[in-house]
């Protein structure tokens, strides 16, 4: 036996025991946090201060205010608002369509795993599945000038620029739009649209003083999830366009090959200005939402 | 006096399932009529077409001869209450009650006054600013019944709006409903399950089965003179008597069983006491009669003992009381 | 109401249309290798090169090693943390929110710079040092996906009854986990491998950057190279992607639940 002797001398030992065993079971979890993101992540931030023979300076970040630069960075604060904004709204309209428009029930479950599948479908296959759709040889092209006679190309439609990314991003902006905000709107009680009709609220003012107001914070938040996905993303920008298209990740990547700006602290600093842009669109989401969400525990 | 709130042969089906088959009412302005019935039974369908929310598969309903079968929701005037309180989370207490004010188009200043007058109303004064999530449950229904009577609505509808609650506030609650109601004389479709809940408020009680109307009348009608076994079982508690005695289908109910003679008690029963049960005012005996379990409420007395299990005890019953059963 | 139909249906109808087409026209044009006839000519050219199967099998392992490693990281982390430290809640899910935060570019460049030949750790110095670098920059990339997998299967138990239960049955704190928790977050866990797998399979830069030989760079060199294996490449993916998300849905229908208190 001799079973309850040693249960006692766990019980007895158990106190002292017992912070060792929950710090072992976290540690991992802090010490890969630790490697894998805050120290490449201050690495840079230091670096982007730090000159060739390692003295502080301003000179990298003044060195982003280039033509180039900006324009790159300005390039993809558009094509990554751009993305989110309508893959939000797009997104958003989908969702309420399934989830509130009495739509046949499977078809709910079936968007919902398309989206899953969708969110996941990016980088380089997405780029072909859209060079063979709306590439100057793509099925779609094609059939827009052989059957109605439009012609994309010709009348300024470019898939390796500004509009031709941000319709591809939207394959997956779109259902990570679906996927995070179907709960919210599942969280919309039937009774607050009964209880607005019946005192006089048309379907709009529903919408405007109540349901919508009630989606905003999530809505805000996603929009921001889906700001920084478009921001960060580079292989489908990459394997469209080569390094064609001047955007800031295609930058940074060359950057990182081969030394592009001549200089690593640039490299750095131009890290450090991705960052400081998508957490400046979660700081923004967060001092919204908290302004938004005064009614919420 | 013509009927003010008036239903004409509702019917209701969803695909091959009729849930209300046929049901007619009519009642008068300011009374506060209850539609009671076992779940399922059809009363929430009755009130979501008087809403608008369903719309009836034939018959119609009319408000103080206006036809409203066809209107939409927003354009019938009426006020309702739902069972998870529905307050809209993201306005204040205050935004909430003037929400169909605003609709209507009522300035801020005469909102503003209207709103305070709902407070004080429901007893919840200078609780305008805060939001729902800070009130209790109970707090959040009355604001709730605020909303909905704010914009004076010719009718309210309250749907099941006590069963969320805790016992105690469910009484008090329901008090107060009641009182408000009949300060403002606004005429009342309050939908339960709860018997006890019916009979205490209701100047008028439908009991529903199945789709059906078994029963229409005051409280007092409706427990003393049940007019189907169905009812005779929902409202109140009933013990079916010995055939071999009685003949078929005879009913009395606990509180009209004595364990002593009374002057207009005149058959007796005996039998052996099976379990006694304490609640607290009242104390339930069951007894067995020759094998019929037969209950009884004698009110507690403190100088006495009850009765023991195992006892032999005659009960005395007066054959007036004793209900004879239809279908 | 009528109305209300309409627009959904008409929303319904081209949305799906943005979704089917590029995935229609990309079917459609990997069945046009062969000059004037519909054929599989693309596909038969993918599976006989050699770099294809390389490339994805060594995705593969790195896939499977990723999620070997992320359970390790997040399973006992979540565990302790929603049992005794909740404090640390917060903190965590900061944490797990930072890889969706700071772009995956920016991190291997720091990984790089951090852990390079000459660092104090020369994770790239070698190329079993350079893989297992990258199998932690995938487990990091999936982090937030894994993370929120686990902790949703932990709630829909209510670990903290389960695991009170369990001790006063008697068992230990590793039976407990072993024995209790696993078998009945298994479930969460795999949908978070699921995903995972999904996110590392076709992934380019980090891969590109270590200059591993990865199915994702594999993908990129073939698009620059060829007209109609990417196409079928496109598809391929797609189908592996579903294929995961379609065992995610599967399983989700084999996940434990408690009627647990809702915290």
């Amino acid at each position: 036996m001799g079973q309850p002797a040693q249960r006692q001398s766990m019980a007895s030992s158990s106190t002292p025991r017992r912070i060792p065993w929950d710090a072992l079971a976290v540690f991992p979890f802090i010490l890969f946090a630790v490697m894998f993101l805050f120290l490449p992540t201050f690495s840079l931030i230091g670096g982007a201060f730090t000159d060739r023979a390692g003295n502080f300076t301003l000179d990298n970040i003044a060195g982003l205010f280039t033509d180039q630069i900006m324009a790159a960075y300005w390039i993809s604060i558009r094509i990554s608002g751009a993305s989110a904004i309508l893959g939000a709204l797009i997104g958003l309209a989908i969702t309420l369509a399934i989830i509130r428009g009495k739509l046949p029930q499977g078809l709910r479950s079936a968007v919902m795993t398309f989206s899953g599948v969708a969110s996941n479908f990016a980088g380089v296959p997405l780029a072909f599945a859209f060079i063979a759709t709306l590439g100057r040889l793509g099925l779609a092209t094609i059939i827009l000038k052989t059957v109605f006679g439009i012609d994309i190309y010709r009348s300024g439609f470019n898939l390796f620029s500004f509009w031709g990314l941000t319709l591809t991003y939207l394959y997956f902006q779109i259902p990570l739009m679906v996927l995070t905000i179907a709960p919210a709107i599942d969280g919309l009680k039937k009774e607050w649209n009964e209880a607005a009709q019946t005192l006089g609220a048309s379907t709009w003012q529903f919408w405007r003083y109540i349901g919508f107001p009630i989606l905003w914070p999530s809505v805000l938040g996603t929009l921001s999830l889906l700001f920084a996905n478009a921001f960060g993303a580079i292989a489908t920008a990459w394997a469209l366009t080569g390094s064609n298209l001047n955007i800031v990740t295609v930058l940074l990547y060359n950057q990182i090959r081969g030394d592009a700006l001549q200089n690593p602290g640039l490299g750095a600093a131009l890290a450090l200005g991705m960052i400081v842009i998508t957490s400046l669109a979660n700081v923004i989401y967060l001092v919204v939402a908290a302004r938004a969400e005064r009614w919420m525990k | 006096m013509a009927a003010f709130l008036e239903v004409q042969n509702l019917v209701k089906s969803f695909g091959t399932n009729t849930v209300v088959k046929g049901v007619n009412f009519a009642f008068d302005k300011g009374e506060f009529i209850s539609l009671l019935g076992p779940s399922g039974c059809g009363k929430t369908t009755i009130l979501r077409m008087i809403a608008g929310f369903e719309r009836p598969t034939s018959g119609a309903i009319r408000i103080d001869g206006e036809d409203l079968t066809h209107l939409k929701p927003n354009q019938r005037k009426l006020g309702m209450v739902f069972q998870a309180y529905a307050l809209f989370p993201n306005l204040t207490v205050g935004d909430n009650i003037a929400f169909g004010l605003k609709i209507a188009g009522m300035p801020a200043d005469q909102r503003r006054a209207r709103v305070e007058e709902m407070l004080r109303l429901i007893g919840l004064p200078g609780f305008e600013k805060r939001y729902p999530y800070e009130m209790s449950g109970g707090q959040q229904q009355r604001v709730a019944l605020a909303r909905a009577i704010a914009p004076k609505p010719r009718l309210l509808l309250l749907d099941e709006p006590l069963s969320a609650l805790d016992a105690k506030i469910r009484v008090s609650l329901r008090e107060e409903i009641r009182a408000i109601q009949r300060d403002l004389g606004i005429t009342t479709v309050f939908v339960t399950h709860d018997q006890e809940e019916a009979m205490s408020i209701s100047d008028r009680i439908v009991v529903m089965n199945a789709g059906n109307i078994d029963q229409m009348g005051s409280p007092h009608e409706i427990y003393n003179r049940p007019a189907t076994r169905f009812v005779a079982g929902f409202v109140g508690q009933l013990n079916t008597l010995p055939e071999a005695t009685f003949g078929p289908n005879r009913a009395i109910r606990p509180e009209l069983i004595s364990l002593a003679p009374r002057p207009d008690t005149d058959t007796t029963l005996t039998g052996t006491i099976s379990d006694v049960g304490f609640l607290g005012s009242v104390v339930r005996l069951r007894v067995d009669v020759a094998g019929t379990p037969i209950n009884i409420d004698t009110f507690n007395s403190h100088s006495t003992t009850p009765p023991q299990r195992g006892d032999t005890i005659t009960l005395h019953l007066a054959t007036k009381d004793v209900l004879t059963l239809g279908a | 109401m009528k109305s209300d139909k309409f627009w959904a249906w008409l929303v319904f109808i081209l949305g799906s249309a943005y979704f089917v087409v590029p995935l229609a026209a990309t079917f459609e044009f990997s069945l046009r290798m062969r000059r004037g006839e519909y054929s599989f000519d693309a596909y038969a050219s993918v599976f006989s090169d050699p770099y294809f199967a390389s490339s994805f099998t060594y995705s593969v392992v790195v896939g499977l090693f990723t999620i070997i490693v992320g359970i390790f990281v997040v399973v006992p982390a979540v565990y302790f943390v929603r049992l005794r430290m909740p404090w640390l809640k917060p903190i965590m899910e900061f944490i797990t929110l930072l890889p969706l935060v700071i772009p995956a570019l920016v991190l291997v460049y720091g990984y790089i710079r951090l852990y390079g030949s000459s660092s104090f750790i020369p994770f790239t110095g070698s190329v079993l040092g350079t893989d297992i670098l990258l199998t932690c920059a995938y487990v990091t990339l999936a982090l937030p996906y894994m993370y929120r997998a686990v902790d949703n299967g932990m709630r829909t138990i209510d670990i903290g009854t389960l695991t009170e239960a369990a001790q006063i049955a008697g068992a230990n704190q590793l039976q407990i986990i072993a024995q209790i928790i696993l078998p009945n977050i298994l479930v969460a866990i795999l949908s978070g491998a699921f995903l995972t797998f999904a996110i590392v399979i076709g992934e380019f830069t980090i891969a590109s950057l270590l200059n591993r030989p990865a199915f994702g760079p594999y993908l990129v060199g073939i698009g620059t190279n060829r007209a109609y294996e990417p196409a079928a490449l496109a598809i391929i993916s797609f189908i592996i992607t579903w294929g995961a998300m379609g065992m995610i849905n599967v399983l989700g229908r084999f996940a434990p639940r408690t009627s647990a208190r809702t915290d």
